[in-house]
């Protein structure tokens, strides 16, 4: 599988393949606008949106204020429920642990339900190095699975694929992983969600280990919640004998009652529904119902990095829901890949630079990767004022230097001795004028912006001679 | 703080990763501003207790669950027809599942029991249950594994299931009002609609994983 992400270029390079890939462009602009729309009406229906919204913001500030106290009392309860909690300062620890709870159980085949922290930690590779098949088995993670491709959105994560491409990738793929797709499958919708049903369901029935993430945490009762639509998170959390979940530190919350917010505000912002078709809670293990044996993998990864920077620290407040993703006019024309990690969109641009650091070219692009128009601030259901932290972050990727950031401002200190000098600015544009026929309609070298710009034409003449041309004096002698 | 973190609670052995993220937590957090307690000036409600019922029946028929209202008195003869008209041979019965329900229906009862496989289960055509609580706004029912409820695994294998609301007692119009009402130790099952999908081209679909068929019964006296 080629999940990983290691070695993307820079936000600019990947884009650019992207948004001339008019396929990509149209499922993804046909996908965007639905939800937003959708989401629009179904957040309408809430008179106390606001209300909410700040409510949530407030409950995410102070527990990340007292994560450790939190952390501390959910590990107390999930164990006094029959459960057991790991810590993994980071991914190659989370894997670890993970790989060696599934060989314990002499499993070499695990069922997994979406989960972005498992992503976020290359967990099906590190499996897979140990012999180890993880099976994805939502069914948007299944057509990337089989696509040997990666998620683009965080909800809808083959939002870039549509049905026809579907339907091939499950004639050719299925057989590979299991039961084969049916003779003559169509690419209505139906049929291909019935393949998947069918071959899914195999898997399902005979698993002794799930993997899951989760939403959220409750530190009060030690109690799990994940939001799903289809039924494959309710077969991966009830099914299997054990279940281990890997879940990021900041999706603790105090109290049972905190909810209460986050299922009103979640499913509104992510699916544009009332409510999400399934919700499962679990508190360590229950006689009888479900796994017998319960891990919990508390997950750091680059969160306490995160959580000590006071003005990019609000990113984990988020909750996954990417309203962010479906307003954003950059991730419409871009698409999810471009963003080189498992966040994309405008939460990605703010989250993924902090957890990996800003070292790397594609980090280092990713605060640039925005309008700043400020669509995702207002549709975030936590309020994350993600153009604030976006310039944040620039700032500090400007402070840290780099080429682009050199010549940028050696282009800006010539244009202000131009402008500071009226003659030199008018004989330039006369020049100017005079050979346009000779200028190219692209700038290569000439920095990233003119990438995904075609250049203005230049005009005939400059503005100063067309003004003393047009403007004939006035009849006492004077000019205008 | 209070919590000594080289006290474990539980006995379970600890790696060094568990101090290392507690500590780097405090450092993190140490000069931040208090977070004052959270101020919920949302509301408790958005419903009329007087339309709640009419509400939960829209807003489930709306996310394509099929809506049935009856009285205690109609109920047997109902569920006998739903079974009859799916076609089923057998159905799933939680233990506590009262008689009179079925008392009319043809199928055979197979009872929930720990030791069926997840195959055995996948042979049933249907599975009756009762709920913990119903909210009107969402079009949510919430199973917690009660007598009459079972086991999680039984309202999510076969692909039919006939969920009984007792209303109004066990309709709330809200989530804020339905949380105190539940009990988070208990394994929860909140269920909006029929197995649902959107990943292709956003195209809903019913039924992926879970029942491809959600009737929900309102028992009104």
């Amino acid at each position: 599988m080629s999940g990983t992400f290691v070695g993307m270029p820079s936000f600019p390079r990947a884009a650019k393949e992207a948004v001339h890939n008019k396929t990509l462009r149209d499922n993804l602009r046909h996908a965007t606008h639905t939800i937003r729309d959708k989401r629009a009406k179904a957040v309408a229906e809430l008179a106390d949106w606001a209300e909410l919204r700040e409510a949530g913001k407030q409950i995410k500030d102070h527990t990340l204020r007292h994560l450790d106290r939190y952390l501390v009392q959910l590990e107390s309860r999930v164990t006094e429920a029959g459960g057991t909690v790991h810590w993994a300062a980071d991914a190659d620890e989370a894997n670890r642990i993970v790989a060696d709870l599934v060989k314990a159980t002499g499993e070499s085949e695990v069922v997994k339900v979406k989960s972005m922290a498992t992503q976020e930690i290359g967990l099906n590779e590190a499996l897979e190095a140990e012999g180890i098949a993880a099976y994805e088995t939502d069914l948007a993670e299944l057509i990337v699975q089989l696509g040997d491709d990666r998620p683009s959105h965080i909800l809808v994560p083959a939002i870039h694929r549509n049905r026809g491409e579907i339907r091939d990738i499950f004639r050719e793929k299925m057989a590979d992983w299991g039961r084969a797709a049916p003779h003559g499958l169509s690419d209505t919708p139906a049929d291909l969600a019935e393949a998947a049903r069918l071959h899914l369901r195999e898997k399902f029935l005979r698993a002794k280990v799930g993997i899951s993430g989760a939403n959220f945490m409750v530190a009060e009762t030690g109690t799990l919640v994940v939001f799903e639509s289809e039924g494959n998170g309710r077969m991966c959390l009830t099914l299997p004998e054990t279940l281990i979940s890997v879940v990021g530190i900041e999706k603790v919350v105090p109290t049972w009652r905190d909810l209460e917010v986050f299922l009103q505000t979640l499913p509104r912002s992510s699916t544009a529904e009332r409510m999400n078709p399934y919700t499962s809670t679990w508190t360590g293990t229950a006689d009888g119902d479900g796994p017998r044996t319960f891990h919990l993998v508390l997950l750091d990864n680059g969160r306490t990095d995160t959580l000590a920077d006071e003005v990019g620290r609000q990113a984990l407040r988020c909750i996954r829901c990417s309203a962010c993703l479906n307003v954003c006019p950059v991730y419409e024309r871009a698409g999810g890949h471009a963003y080189g990690s498992v966040y994309p969109g405008p939460i990605g641009a703010i989250l993924s630079p902090q957890l990996r650091g800003t070292q790397s070219e594609i980090d280092a692009s990713l605060p640039y990767a925005s309008s700043l128009c400020g669509a995702c601030y207002e549709v975030c259901p936590v309020a994350i004022d993600i153009p604030e932290v976006l310039v944040h972050l620039r700032e500090r990727v400007a402070d840290q230097g780099g080429k682009g950031h050199r010549v940028e401002k050696a282009a800006m200190k010539a244009a202000g001795w131009v402008l500071d000098h009226p003659g030199v600015l008018g004989a330039g544009e006369r020049v100017a004028s005079r050979t346009r026929k000779l200028h190219p309609s692209k700038l290569p070298g000439a920095g990233a912006w003119t990438r995904s710009r075609e250049l203005p034409e230049m005009p005939a003449e400059p503005f100063r001679d067309w003004w003393k041309k047009n403007r004939k004096p006035k009849s006492d002698g004077k000019k205008p | 703080m209070t919590t000594d973190p080289s006290i474990d609670p539980s006995g379970t052995p600890r790696s060094g990763s568990r101090e290392r993220i507690l500590a780097r937590i405090r450092a993190a957090v140490a000069d931040a501003p208090d977070a004052p307690e959270v101020t919920r000036d949302y509301l408790d409600t958005h419903t009329p207790d007087s339309t709640m019922v009419d509400l939960l029946a829209e807003n489930l028929a709306d996310y394509r669950a099929v809506v049935h209202r009856t009285d205690s008195a109609g109920l047997a003869e109902l569920l006998r027809q739903l079974l009859a008209e799916h076609g089923s041979r057998t159905v799933l019965v939680p233990p506590g599942l009262p008689p009179s329900w079925l008392a009319s229906a043809d199928p055979t009862r197979i009872p929930d029991r720990e030791e069926s496989t997840a195959q055995e289960l996948d042979e049933v055509d249907s599975v009756v249950t009762g709920c913990a609580v119903a909210i009107a706004e969402t079009g949510t029912i919430v199973l917690d594994g009660g007598p009459d409820q079972g086991r999680r695994r039984i309202s999510l294998v076969p692909d039919h299931h006939i969920c009984v609301v007792r209303a109004p007692e066990q309709v709330v119009a809200s989530v804020p009002q339905a949380m105190p009402r539940l009990d988070p130790t208990r394994p929860l099952t909140w269920i909006s609609g029929p197995s649902a999908t959107s990943d292709i081209e956003l195209d809903r679909v019913e039924g992926v994983h879970g029942p491809r068929t959600l009737e929900v019964v309102l028992v009104e006296d």
